[in-house]
């Protein structure tokens, strides 16, 4: 009988899906385990961090610190990273199998929940995270195009997408220009025509997710004007009794910095962004043409669950809100992976604590594992991430001992890099996006900016003299 | 975060008891899934819940109590949670009414339980991961390099 793996000889050998925050901190868990661990890192982009690099705002720079951390665990000579390289399309998990020991999932919520309502498919209708990956230099999104010559536009949602959607749009091009927005994305804003933007809540203040700075950073914005409509943001008896109960300082103060923005007078700035309460989205109203033209609103209002969560209920007040753009973040999912058990319930693979579950019998799948958000999600800042992913490395860890891994046919290092070379022959490597990200840095640089981003996979290989 | 977000990672649905069952039958289920309480149903529907509390409060009272059935010991005043709950309210209203398991229900249908275990670990969870977050905030200097 083999030894099983983990030691000096023979190392554990992880294939991990997904060069996100989740990936490299599952990477970093393994590899301070006792056990000699390799782990290879696959992402389908060619540049790692995921939504730190293609999520987080460029007006948030100080969030993307976090890359520091992950530059280090990359450091690790047991670690590598293989960009451009996609599980299920250029990689099968049959080929996994025959070359790791163990297989995590860390591909988080890929998608978005639809709103469900009548017109949403209406052209001037998008999902915020679509705008998002545009502004931030995604390579599959950058071709897209949003009809900023609209005057009025609506967000739905009060999340962080959606705050930061509308903190985007509501910036001067001078408050953009010194961030590492995307070129065309700076471009496009600075012809923007955005006068009037709502963000739209279901339920009241004191259920908002955004936390207080993001709110706080819409009241100081160079060029727009933020209000709130007195009567939303007065907390309702059920919500005040809540708040009362729980000494919760946090969302005291998130009342009182709205009530202070319904205060406010206009102080004649070019934009204004309106912050809605207690409205729920019931269609998109369009012309013609198929173009949205107005959202049509129903006032909700707020009762109380047996655990006494508060959860909005539709009243009989309507209301018709004129807007020609409207995006929507109400919610995002994770993406069924080939060949991988899924949860439709809950939009995650189905899992416990993060060991992959047969469909059928309920049992562990030998083998594979889920971290982040494909595991428990979308929730959490980016460092809920790290308790999370280190559940999921115990799991591997156990199933370890109790010799319940993957025997792959070849557990070489050499063996794996040969296949991605064959498969993926463009692949990049932590020292190829070291380059980019010098390049990347030194065009930043000379523009007074964190970075100029690549936005297309051609111009990073033509970088590298590829 | 709400209860839907400790469901996801929870894989099966959880364990449940008809009320007809015998109480010998119960105790095998919570000593076979290590767990501390079951959930009584009819069809999807849930009855009633059955705890450790129910059951070691029957058996000082009563020796022979291994062989009543579950629907005689069970509570069934049950307080269901709804996927959509957030993790404050839930905790709040576990803390406050003493209750340790809390079946959760879609639409009339058992999608899952929640114990105040699971409830303490996610916001142990929630609040290292914003510790950390800020941490690694903090410790880069302005340029964003590592200090």
């Amino acid at each position: 009988m083999t030894p099983s793996p983990g030691t000096p000889e023979r190392p554990l050998r992880v294939a991990i899906i997904g060069a996100g925050p989740t990936g490299f901190y599952t990477a970093d868990h393994l590899l301070r385990s006792a056990k000699v661990v390799e782990v290879d890192l696959f992402d389908r982009l060619p540049t790692p961090y995921g939504l730190v690099r293609l999520g987080v705002a460029p007006d948030h720079q100080k969030i993307k610190f976090v890359t520091n951390v992950f530059d280090k665990v990359a450091a690790n000579p047991r670690f590598r990273f293989f960009g451009g390289v996609e599980f299920g399309k250029d990689l099968t998990l049959a080929d996994l199998k025959a070359c790791y020991h163990q297989v995590v999932y860390c591909t988080g919520a890929q998608t978005d929940r639809r709103m469900g309502i009548p017109g949403e498919d209406l052209s001037g209708s998008h999902p915020a995270t679509e705008f998002v990956a545009w502004y931030n230099g995604h390579p599959d999104y950058r071709d897209c195009t949003f009809d900023l010559t609209q005057e009025r536009v609506a967000v739905v949602g009060v999340g962080n997408v959606a705050v930061d959607v509308v903190r985007i749009l509501c910036r001067t091009a001078e408050e953009l220009a010194t961030t590492d927005i995307a070129d065309y994305a700076l471009e496009a804003l600075r012809q923007s025509r955005v006068k009037e933007v709502y963000l739209l809540g279901r339920r009241g203040p004191a259920q908002a997710a955004f936390t207080n700075p993001e709110v706080k950073e819409l009241g100081e914005l160079a060029d727009a004007d933020v209000t709130a409509r007195a009567d939303e943001v007065e907390l309702d008896p059920l919500s005040r009794a809540a708040v009362e109960r729980s000494q919760d300082r946090a969302t005291q103060k998130k009342v009182e910095i709205l009530k202070e923005y319904a205060r406010r007078q206009p102080a004649g700035k070019s934009r204004r962004l309106t912050l809605r309460f207690m409205v729920s989205p019931v269609e998109l109203i369009g012309d013609a043409a198929g173009s949205v033209t107005a959202i049509r609103l129903v006032r909700n209002e707020l009762y109380a669950t047996s655990t006494g969560a508060l959860q909005p209920r539709a009243t009989e007040h309507f209301e018709n809100l004129p807007v020609g753009l409207v995006f929507r973040s109400v919610g995002y999912r994770g993406v069924p992976l080939p060949g991988v058990p899924f949860n439709e319930s809950w939009g995650v693979i189905l899992n416990d604590k993060g060991r992959v579950l047969d469909s059928d019998s309920k049992q562990p799948v030998v083998g594979e594992y889920a971290a982040g958000w494909i595991k428990r999600g979308p929730t959490g800042v980016i460092g809920t991430n790290k308790p999370d992913a280190a559940e999921t490395v115990e799991c591997m860890l156990e199933d370890l001992a109790a010799g319940a891994v993957l025997e792959p046919a070849h557990p070489q290092a050499a063996a794996a890099e040969a296949l991605v070379r064959q498969r993926q022959p463009n692949f990049f490597s932590y020292a190829d996006w070291q380059k980019l990200d010098a390049i990347e840095t030194a065009r930043g640089c000379a523009q007074n900016r964190p970075r100029v981003k690549f936005t297309r996979i051609e111009d990073m290989l033509a970088a590298l003299g590829r | 975060m709400n209860i839907a977000n400790i469901l996801a990672r929870k894989g099966s649905v959880a364990v449940t008891v008809r009320p007809e069952q015998t109480i010998r039958e119960a105790l095998a289920l919570l000593d076979r899934h290590n767990i501390g309480a079951l959930i009584a149903v009819e069809g999807d529907h849930p009855v009633g819940i059955l705890s450790e509390r129910d059951i070691v409060r029957q058996a000082a009272r009563d020796e022979k109590f291994f062989v009543r059935v579950v629907g005689e010991l069970m509570t069934r005043d049950v307080i269901t949670g709804q996927p959509h709950d957030d993790l404050l309210s839930v905790a709040h209203t576990m803390t406050e009414r003493r209750i340790r398991h809390l079946p959760v229900v879609d639409k009339g249908r058992l999608v899952g339980m929640v114990s105040i275990g699971d409830i303490v670990k996610a916001q142990r969870d929630h609040y290292q991961g914003e510790v950390d977050t800020l941490q690694t905030q903090l410790l880069a200097d302005d340029r964003g390099r590592a200090r």
